[in-house]
């Protein structure tokens, strides 16, 4: 790449990049969801492409999301490739019945393929409170016939994205709010895609593993750089895809470095560090050289006020307090 | 409506035609309650005694490329749309020759190749679905339109109203239907809404409605014609309320003592088979023979069918793993 000529890229310009290269390669894939026309999305993700694309790839839908998931099943049957917005996650749930009874299960029921993608804009660190910041994606992770994805980067959010348009099933894109304008980077000119179902070595070491996705990934990062001081070697494993699960990358990891510790955003009870903890057990239980921890959110909604969203959400100093407890086995 | 020249307007074959599908559709589902009754069919049995006349007049206005979300009362419906009784029959044995391979039951089954979107039993789950099958062919300027419809029940679910919605709004290539067959379930019609018509519902969304005489084939089948009609044309949605009886319970293991015995006995008079027969005979289309003929061609359909389903394997208990996901194989690159 011509570096002269690179710009940097924002995770959140990465997702619009993905969308607008998808539309303008296949004409099947269209938009829908509320406010993404005119206004272009409540985060701007689709500023311009109303203008681009018409009114009828750029659908302003009413606010209804179980009857847009519903309409973008049906065109997603009928050959069209449909990517809808939930203006947040946190809505997702008005649409809950139609993506796990419907969505999930026409393929395994009747033989219908239903490709589509639901952006599901999740996370808190924004102050957005008890529905603007869920981290809904356990709800889904237990609904089998869902493709679950979270990047961690611009890369990853660009790179994913298209490969969930281009998926035969539904794939919920869980994109991190709190990483839309905070994180940059170099994209490639060429087109590419990142495989469902690939977890990424985001650092390598050899005394610990901490597992990883969506916003996390970068607190763990700074917590594997703390701990390198201390003569603690972080592996951080960024899942990237949430449903499948890139066991070989995961089992791989904790062999080798015989720790795990499961870090998520999203509740700690029956979340994806639960089922991660329980897998480790059940597979790599002789290379286990203590506990399988977990760093995650209360049981408890998100809060709003600045002092209790601190609270609850898991920070770096959590990860490296956890860190310090396994490594001392 | 002058119900005698809205009859005229249905040629001699097609009218032929919808009486063989009424008999068929009773027939095979006379069959499968007994089989239900016999213990060889296990699971909900749901059947559209009395109520044929809906499914067999819509889809019989339908063409060959339109697609249906029917209602669990539709067997008409997909036999229409060439599910075959054989096909329907090992769906309700559980095989895999059934349109499910045996991963669902009874009517819950559908082929895209037929244009049929599998039946979801969180009723009106399919209509935002149906509105988005119209949504692509409106997108594609596809002259393809989508029936679909739900009972009084389900008119009382969002999804319901937020595809009628939608659809109206986006004047999208569909036309809705209420079966009002006056029960969801042991719940009257009283409990589930104050409206005196389910019709009325369509006026919330700019969206025109008639009410159907369900029991009539032809007033079904014109009806379906004329919103069919406005559909293809890009007028939009069309909402048909058929007022009908639910003559049986809900599934077959339900006696339905909760329907008072008078009403079943007034609605057993308005038997939509009885009401084609004699139409037939007036418009001398048919007679008593014809009437014979049909009882014992549609006999040995669904005994040839029957033969079919038993002879057809179960799956085997690990198929249960397979299907979960689509390979990319199955669509279009």
């Amino acid at each position: 790449m011509n570096s002269a000529t690179a710009t940097e890229v924002t995770y959140l310009e990465a997702i619009s990049q993905a969308l607008d290269e998808e539309m303008t390669r296949d004409e099947r894939v269209f938009l829908m969801g509320e406010d993404i026309g005119a206004y272009g999305g409540a985060f701007k993700i689709t500023e311009g492409f109303i203008e681009k694309y018409g009114e009828w790839r750029v659908l302003d839908t009413p606010l209804s999301e179980s009857g847009f998931v519903g309409a973008a099943i049906g065109a997603a049957m009928m050959g069209l490739r449909p990517v809808v917005e939930m203006q947040f996650a946190d809505f997702i749930s008005c649409a809950f019945d139609q993506i796990t009874e419907v969505a999930a299960k026409n393929h395994y029921r009747w033989g219908a393929p239903v490709p589509m993608v639901i952006r599901a804009p999740f996370g808190g660190g924004v102050h957005g409170g008890p529905f603007h910041s869920e981290c809904p994606e356990g709800w889904f992770f237990h609904s089998p016939g869902l493709k679950l994805v979270a990047p961690s980067t611009p890369y990853d959010a660009k790179g994913l994205l298209k490969a969930a348009i281009r998926d035969p099933n539904p794939v919920i894109y869980f994109e991190h709010k709190f990483l839309y304008r905070r994180i940059k980077e170099v994209l490639p000119r060429e087109d590419y895609i990142v495989p469902i179902g690939k977890a990424a070595i985001r650092r390598q070491g050899n005394d610990l593993s901490v597992i990883t996705y969506g916003a996390m990934v970068h607190l763990a990062l700074e917590a594997a750089q703390q701990l390198a001081a201390e003569d603690i070697d972080v592996e951080v494993v960024d899942l990237r895809s949430l449903m499948p699960l890139d066991k070989e990358t995961i089992y791989g990891s904790v062999r080798k470095t015989g720790k795990a510790i499961m870090v998520h955003e999203d509740n700690k009870t029956g979340g994806i560090g639960a089922e991660l903890a329980a897998l480790l057990a059940e597979d790599c239980f002789d290379s286990l050289d203590g506990p399988i921890l977990r760093v995650a959110a209360p049981d408890t909604p998100v809060p709003f006020s600045t002092p209790l969203e601190e609270f609850f959400l898991p920070k770096t100093s959590d990860i490296v307090a956890a860190a310090r407890k396994l490594a001392a086995y | 409506m002058d119900r005698v020249d809205a009859a005229n307007e249905i040629k001699r074959a097609e009218w032929l035609q919808m009486y063989y599908y009424l008999r068929l559709t009773r027939s095979l589902e006379d069959r499968i309650a007994a089989l239900y009754r016999q213990g060889r069919i296990v699971g909900g049995c749901y059947t559209s005694h009395g109520m044929e006349a809906i499914a067999v007049g819509y889809a019989s206005a339908l063409e060959r490329d339109d697609v249906i979300a029917p209602f669990h009362r539709d067997m008409g419906a997909f036999l229409i749309r060439g599910i075959t009784p054989g096909e329907v029959l090992a769906q309700y044995l559980g095989k895999r020759t059934g349109p499910t391979k045996g991963k669902d039951g009874n009517v819950h089954m559908g082929d895209l190749k037929r244009g049929i979107i599998g039946f979801v039993s969180h009723l009106a789950d399919n209509l935002p679905v149906a509105a988005g099958a119209a949504l692509a062919f409106k997108i594609r300027g596809e002259r393809r339109v989508v029936f679909t419809g739900t009972g009084d029940g389900g008119t009382s679910r969002g999804d319901f109203h937020e595809a009628m919605n939608f659809a109206s709004v986006r004047k999208l290539p569909v036309v809705f239907f209420c079966n009002n067959n006056q029960y969801a379930y042991s719940t009257p019609i009283r409990l589930q809404m104050t409206i005196a018509n389910v019709v009325d519902r369509a006026k919330a969304y700019g969206m025109p409605g008639e009410i159907v005489d369900g029991n009539d084939v032809a007033a079904v089948f014109l009806a379906a014609k004329r919103a069919i009609a406005r559909a293809r044309a890009g007028e939009g949605p069309t909402f048909l309320e058929f007022k009908t009886m639910r003559m049986h319970g809900h599934s077959e293991h339900d006696a339905a003592k909760y329907v008072p015995r008078e009403l079943l006995e007034e609605w057993k008079k308005k038997d939509p088979i009885l009401r084609a027969e004699q139409r037939l005979r007036e418009l001398g289309y048919a007679d008593e023979a014809h009437f014979h003929d049909v009882g014992l061609r549609v006999q040995k359909e669904i005994d040839v069918g029957l033969e079919f389903a038993e002879q057809s394997p179960l799956p085997e208990g690990r198929e249960v793993l397979e299907g979960v996901f689509a390979n990319p194989d199955e669509v279009e690159p």
